[in-house]
Formats: structure tokens, sequence, C-alpha cells
């Protein structure tokens, strides 16, 4: 049940993660945040396919991390759903176009490594 | 790869285009950062005093919203995804992973200080190799893309023209 648990956190996150990133980029810097330009925000939110794509596979992860947190100690539960870092790394290099330089590599791969140890 | 890529710094003489750019993105990441912590310990806090919501039905995760420690838990994700949403509209993925990566370290302490959770050496060390690694990715500059694709110089020009 945890190994389960700890897929549908991750798989679904890293997923919403890049259509997040992607949707974002696309509508630009929040610059108004006032209730009103927050609810502009939200409407613009509402027609961006990515946003609104990544709100499953995010949702999905939320529960799946809310049933972790009952079942396990918070120490286990938040370092190991950071297990999908590489994972996200490689597909926004690829699918964002981002450069991934060796600091960001090198980087990414401590602090992945960082988060196996406490979760140990 | 060409690790000496001008993408991945801004323009001469730009100084105060990339202190705008790298101060913003500090001050989002810390936000970022603490509404992570808080919203996951309250979360932590009122689970465990509900007593679990491990079910597939979505009726006991309605009912934990009304726990006080859970609601305010799920305020503080609220604002951990806005910020986060407004932290993704310039800085690059692989940039606010890891740099916000932070909030798991303060999470670890928190867990020991408030919720008597064990810290090990082994913990330690894992807190010591997220906070080096995130130094690492700190030296990056954090905005190569846009909607378009991969920044060039002259898109940062560009940008500063604007």
């Amino acid at each position: 049940m945890i190994g389960l648990l700890v897929t549908l956190v991750v798989v679904p996150g890293a997923i919403g993660d890049l259509l997040n990133s992607a949707g974002m980029k696309r509508h630009g810097e929040i610059t108004d945040w006032s209730p009103l330009g927050l609810l502009r925000l939200s409407r613009d939110l509402l027609h961006n396919f990515y946003i609104m794509a990544s709100i499953p596979a995010m949702a999905i992860s939320f529960f799946a991390l809310m049933a972790l947190l009952s079942a396990s100690d918070l120490s286990f539960a938040v370092p190991i759903t950071a297990s999908s870092y590489i994972l996200e790394t490689a597909l926004a290099k690829y699918y964002l176009k981002e450069r991934v330089d060796w600091r960001r590599w090198v980087g990414t791969t401590l602090v992945a490594i960082g988060i196996a140890c406490l979760s140990i | 790869m060409d690790l000496r890529s001008p993408v991945l710094r801004p323009p001469e003489g730009r100084s105060w285009h990339k202190h705008t750019i790298i101060g913003k993105t500090v001050i989002v990441s810390l936000i970022v950062i603490a509404t992570n912590v808080i919203g996951n310990y309250a979360l932590k806090r009122g689970l465990s005093q509900i007593g679990g919501v491990e079910s597939w039905s979505p009726m006991p995760y309605i009912h934990a919203f009304l726990h006080p420690w859970v609601g305010i838990g799920v305020i503080f994700m609220f604002a951990w995804l806005t910020s986060r949403l407004s932290l993704l509209s310039w800085a690059d993925l692989t940039y606010v992973l890891p740099v916000t990566s932070f909030s798991y370290v303060l999470s670890a302490i928190i867990g020991a200080i408030y919720l008597n959770e064990q810290v090990s050496n082994l913990h330690w060390a894992g807190i010591s190799l997220i906070t080096v690694g995130i130094l690492l990715v700190v030296l990056t500059y954090p905005e190569t893309t846009d909607e378009h694709g991969p920044l060039t110089d002259s898109d940062h020009e560009n940008r500063m023209i604007e």
C-alpha cells in the first residue's frame, strides 16, 4: 500500500510539474496580487490548457500524499516524494528545452541522494 | 554541452536586470519553502489527531478539511501552490525543484523538534547533501526559457529594452 501511494504521489506529480511549468511560461509572470487580480488569474488559468491538464495529475498526487502522511512519518513521506527529481530534470531538459548545465545535474543529484538519506 | 554557454548568465553590463531576476527568485523561493513546510506540518498534525484517512472514498478527506490543523494546512498548501506557480512563470523547473527542496530539510528539523521524530546521523548527512546541491543550483541563472523556448542573448536584450 505504501509503495502504491508513493508511486501515486511521484508520477502524477512529475507530469503535473511539467504541465504547470509549460502553462505558466505561456501565461507570463503574475503581477497583480489583489483579490481582483487573483480572480483574473483564476479565469486566465481556466483557459490555459496546460494548467487545466495539470490539475487532475496534481490532485491525484495531493490526495495520495495526504494518505501517505497519515500512514507514515513526515520524515519519510515528504522526502520519498522527491525521488522524481532526476526524472523531472531530464523531462524538463527535453520537453521544456531548459538549459541544464553540470551544476544543475550535480546539484539535483545531490539533492535526490540527500532526500533518500532523509527517508531511510 | 557547452558549459560556458552565455545563456546561463545574463548579458555583460546589465547587472541591474540580473539582480532583479535573482532577487525576486530568492524572495519567492523563500515564500514557497516556508508555505510548504508550514502546510505539511499542519497537515501532519491534523491528520495524526484525526487518526488517518487512508481510503479511496473522498468523504474522509472532505471530513478531514473541517479539522482546524488540516484547514490551516490546506490554506498554506494553497499559498504554496500559488507562489510556486508564480515562480514557475519565469524560473526554470530544473532550478525551482532543487532550490525549493530546502523545505525537506526544514520539514525534517521541524519533525524532530515538534513531532518528536528521530533525526539520525544519516539524516544529517542527507541534510548536508541537499544544502550543497542547492548551493550548486543557485549558482546557475534561474531563467533560460520562456513560452517560445530557450532564451538567447538577443532575447535578454529585447526584454531589457521593454
